[in-house]
């Protein structure tokens, strides 16, 4: 999701925050479908007074997330806020998934129900308080009447409510007389001093189920009678059915049906294992007039060249890339990004109950606001009869946002094709996602830039041709001028004043399906900036820490913070090379989050070793300083994985050359470094932490190992480099 | 028919002996713990213990286990289990959460094998075990921190 597009439509929306809305009987019968969830204290709430808080006569307070669990930790994060203005204790919370619902649950920052661009706590910050807030003052109202005293008596402390007098009450008492109470316009929240649970490590809601094996994913939803559903897809992009031969396939124990969908050949079993056997049975010749027959080397070739042609500007600061010309000194750079698959650990799957009059949706929905009329247009069903529940998801780090809604798409033609009512699970297995798209778009970065007999930057230019993500789907009637900006945030509004600059895009086009990735265009502007200027601080002899602070703009104060906070923690020196291990440093900033890692490597046969990584992070109020390291932790782990290990690649004929982790190689235990992370101490609105961990390590790694071999790594993953 | 123990109880099931026992417990049991995600026994979310040995079930026939024991996350116990599930509520160390039956399963035999295992075991037991979230540096430390329970 593009910062441009959040900032705007946050500041449209924010004006209607609604608060102490009541929650309509229909929502509040469908939250139970997310009762996968434990807890069932929803049912017998007797004190809802808007649509995210739940107070039971048993005490525990549920709080209805508008945002989907994937790990990125909003369950725990959004009932903080909530808890935090209710003054609860932490032990009495718990969350659940919203249902689908745009008028109740919609993303302040996009207008819409879904979950993108790090924007879960920014956009609930203040909203979530002002529901906690909202049922504090019922609650406080409600026991002024009960005990005939005035209101302003009354404080609350870890869920007890009490009153100087020696009354007390914990919330559950007092529920049902707080629903009596007329919710408040607009409750005042605490001052960030008055903080007494935000700001803490409290334990994270959906730990227990987690260890267990008890939390329910979409994947462990079972309905009677159901059948498994897989789809024999096209093996080149853009290719179609021609014709089908399923006479072996009806011959396998269990399979039931075999149908056409424009997706591809759908198989329907009594099993998954059936399902598979059917599905290997099937003999399908693909039409492949309309394919993708490049393979990535091709591909990779038309785009290079496109950046040499300039591309369209994106940004021009002074007098542009012609501060290049007649320079002393010109470095250049072209920088290689594959495609990348997301391969979230549960592939992609749904499922659905068709019935008389309506159908039942569970799915790990990241855009429920798209996905849900998809269902209901295929269907041709009214809203109301389509209920979209959604579920935990294991994972997604961008795979689940579809703006083209494809998956939800296929899971409703699977049904519409079935003909008749019935439920259906329709799974992707990891070989259906590793060849099924929908990759972080294959990427070309040309870099210049321009050195003074005396060493000083006369300009910079960095063009970049790679698809676009927004063009073609609903997202692109966001796009100005054509302009599509994740193809090169991060490459524009850089924290450095570096003159004369240019950044141009070059949009390709291609039948791969492209989405955003994790930090989505920063996987490879966050590379691309920061190797290169790497490359021109060692050019100008300058150290690469205090190179980049003399760049940092004044008003950059943020990135200037991170940047001395990890230079501090990591014991810089200006030595960049100590024994067997060199030191690397980046600073990148994305979704208003500030993020600087400095990474320990060393040389294990030809192969970087990474040891060690610092890593500050500026996102204002840390909200739960446990959530945000273990973001930065794993987001290390993700970008580090992907950059050393992984690529996408279409062969000749334009066939995927991957198939499983046998031949997309994840990080594993003992490739993992050791992690430090500090937070920087901010009263400024919390921004999120799911991707910005993300953009730093590779750039942060490449400079290790540049300093420690001399090899400037621009093509990656770094495996194809080292075995080239 | 095949028969088993699970999770110390005996069942039996009639499916075709070929089919991977990762779906014989999910779709004919609907014992859920146990996770697919790879199918080529590369990611380790399906792990089980076979007669108290780690298992990856997604590769396993149905056949192979035919009087064995078969424990699942959810029929796991002993002082392992309990010492390594108590580390993972105590660092939080699920993100999302698909993979950590398995992990934790992996974790508890390695705990079974070696009581106090140096990094290296660490590395050497749980490799097998993909965690895309990435929660490494956190599976580390719980091991090692329920390896200090154990030892009192």
């Amino acid at each position: 999701m593009t910062q441009v597009l959040s900032r705007r439509s946050f500041l449209a929306s924010s004006a209607g925050l609604v608060i102490g809305m009541t929650l309509p009987l229909a929502a509040r019968a469908q939250s139970g479908a997310a009762a996968a969830f434990q807890s069932g204290a929803i049912d017998e709430a007797s004190f809802a007074p808007n649509a995210f808080v739940r107070v039971a006569p048993d005490d525990t307070v549920t709080v209805i997330i508008k945002h989907i669990e994937f790990g990125q930790g909003p369950f725990t994060g959004l009932a903080t806020l909530v808890a935090e203005e209710m003054d609860a204790d932490w032990g009495q919370m718990r969350a659940e998934n919203a249902p689908a619902n745009d008028e109740l649950y919609k993303n302040l920052a996009f207008g819409m129900q879904g979950t993108g661009g790090s924007t879960a706590m920014a956009n609930s910050y203040m909203q979530m308080r002002k529901a906690g807030a909202a049922a504090r003052a019922m609650l406080v109202a409600a026991a002024a009447e009960e005990w005939g005293v005035p209101e302003s008596e009354i404080t609350i402390s870890k869920g007890e409510i009490s009153h100087g007098s020696g009354k007390s009450s914990g919330f559950g008492a007092l529920a049902e007389k707080a629903a009596g109470m007329t919710p408040p316009e607009d409750p005042p929240v605490k001052s960030v001093d008055q903080f007494v649970l935000i700001g803490t490590d409290l334990p994270k809601l959906d730990t227990r189920a987690k260890s267990t094996g008890t939390a329910i994913f979409t994947m462990d939803v079972y309905r009677e009678g159901m059948l498994t559903v897989v789809v024999a897809h096209p093996p080149k992009f853009g290719a179609t059915v021609g014709s089908y031969d399923d006479s072996a396939v009806l011959d396998v124990p269990g399979v039931q049906a075999v149908r056409q969908i424009p997706q591809g050949v759908a198989v329907y079993a009594t099993s998954t294992h059936a399902a598979l056997k059917g599905r290997e049975a099937l003999k399908v010749e693909w039409d492949d007039s309309a394919a993708e027959k490049r393979s990535s080397a091709a591909i990779f070739e038309a785009f290079s060249k496109a950046a040499s042609e300039g591309g369209k500007d994106a940004e021009v600061l002074g007098d542009g890339a012609a501060g290049i010309d007649g320079a002393a000194q010109v470095i250049e750079a072209e920088f290689r990004f594959p495609y990348l698959a997301h391969a979230p650990m549960e592939p992609l799957d749904g499922v659905i109950e068709v019935r008389e009059d309506g159908a039942e949706v569970w799915m790990g929905s990241q855009f429920p606001a798209l996905d849900k009329p998809t269902i209901v247009q295929t269907l041709g069903l009214s809203p109301e009869s389509v209920q979209l529940n959604v579920m935990l998801a294991g994972g997604s780090f961008g795979r689940r946002a579809q703006d083209t809604a494809h998956f939800a798409g296929e899971l409703a033609e699977v049904a519409k094709a079935a003909g008749a009512p019935g439920s259906f699970k329709l799974v992707w297995t990891r070989e259906d996602d590793l060849h099924g798209g929908y990759y972080r778009p294959l990427t070309v970065h040309k870099m210049r830039a321009g050195l003074d007999a005396d060493g000083k930057l006369t300009g910079w230019e960095d063009v970049v041709a790679n698809q676009s993500i927004m063009a073609g789907g609903p997202m692109a009637q966001m796009m100005q001028d054509g302009m599509d900006p994740t193809s090169y945030e991060g490459s524009t509004k850089m924290p450095y004043e570096l003159g004369n600059l240019r950044v141009g895009w070059a949009a390709q086009e291609s039948p791969v399906s492209v989405l955003w990735w994790r930090s989505v265009g920063h996987t490879h502007t966050g590379y691309a900036t920061e190797v290169f200027l790497d490359m021109v601080l060692e050019a100008q002899g300058k150290d690469p820490v205090q190179g980049r602070l003399d760049l940092i703009r004044e008003d950059a104060a943020r990135d200037r913070g991170v940047l001395e906070k990890v230079a501090e923690m990591a014991g810089w020196d200006g030595t960049k090379v100590k024994g067997d291990r060199a030191y690397g440093v980046a600073v990148h900033e994305s979704f208003e989050t500030y993020v600087a890692q400095i990474a320990e490597v060393s040389d294990a046969g030809g192969y970087p070793k990474v040891h060690r990584v610092w890593c500050a992070v500026d996102c204002g109020v840390a909200v739960n300083p446990n959530v945000i390291r273990a973001q930065m932790e794993g987001g290390i782990g993700f970008g580090l994985g992907s950059v050393l290990f992984d690529e996408i690649t279409l062969g000749e004929g334009g066939v995927v050359q991957q198939a499983n982790f046998d031949s997309y190689r994840m990080l594993r235990i003992h490739e993992m470094p050791e992690v430090m992370v500090e937070i920087i101490a901010s009263d400024a609105d919390p921004t999120g932490v799911g991707e910005p961990g993300v953009p730093p390590i590779g750039p942060a790694v490449a400079n290790a190992w540049r300093a420690l071999t001399g090899e400037a790594v621009t093509e990656l993953p770094f495996l194809t480099t080292m075995e080239a | 028919m095949v028969s088993f123990e699970l999770n110390g109880k005996d069942v039996s099931v009639d499916v075709p002996e070929e089919t991977p026992l990762l779906w014989v417990l999910r779709d004919e049991l609907q014992m859920t713990g146990t996770k697919f995600g790879c199918g080529i026994a590369q990611c380790g979310a399906c792990t089980v213990m076979l007669n108290g040995m780690t298992r990856r079930s997604c590769v396993t026939p149905v056949s192979m286990v035919e009087g064995s024991s078969v424990t699942t996350i959810e029929g796991i116990d002993g002082p392992e289990a309990e010492a390594v599930q108590a580390a993972w509520e105590g660092l939080d160390v699920p993100q999302c959460g698909w993979c950590q039956s398995g992990q934790v399963m992996s974790a508890t035999a390695l705990l079974m094998e070696i009581p106090k295992p140096s990094d290296e075991d660490i590395d050497n037991a749980m490799a097998g075990n993909i965690c895309r979230c990435a929660t490494y540096v956190r599976i580390r430390k719980a091991i090692h921190d329920a390896a200090d329970k154990l030892e009192g």
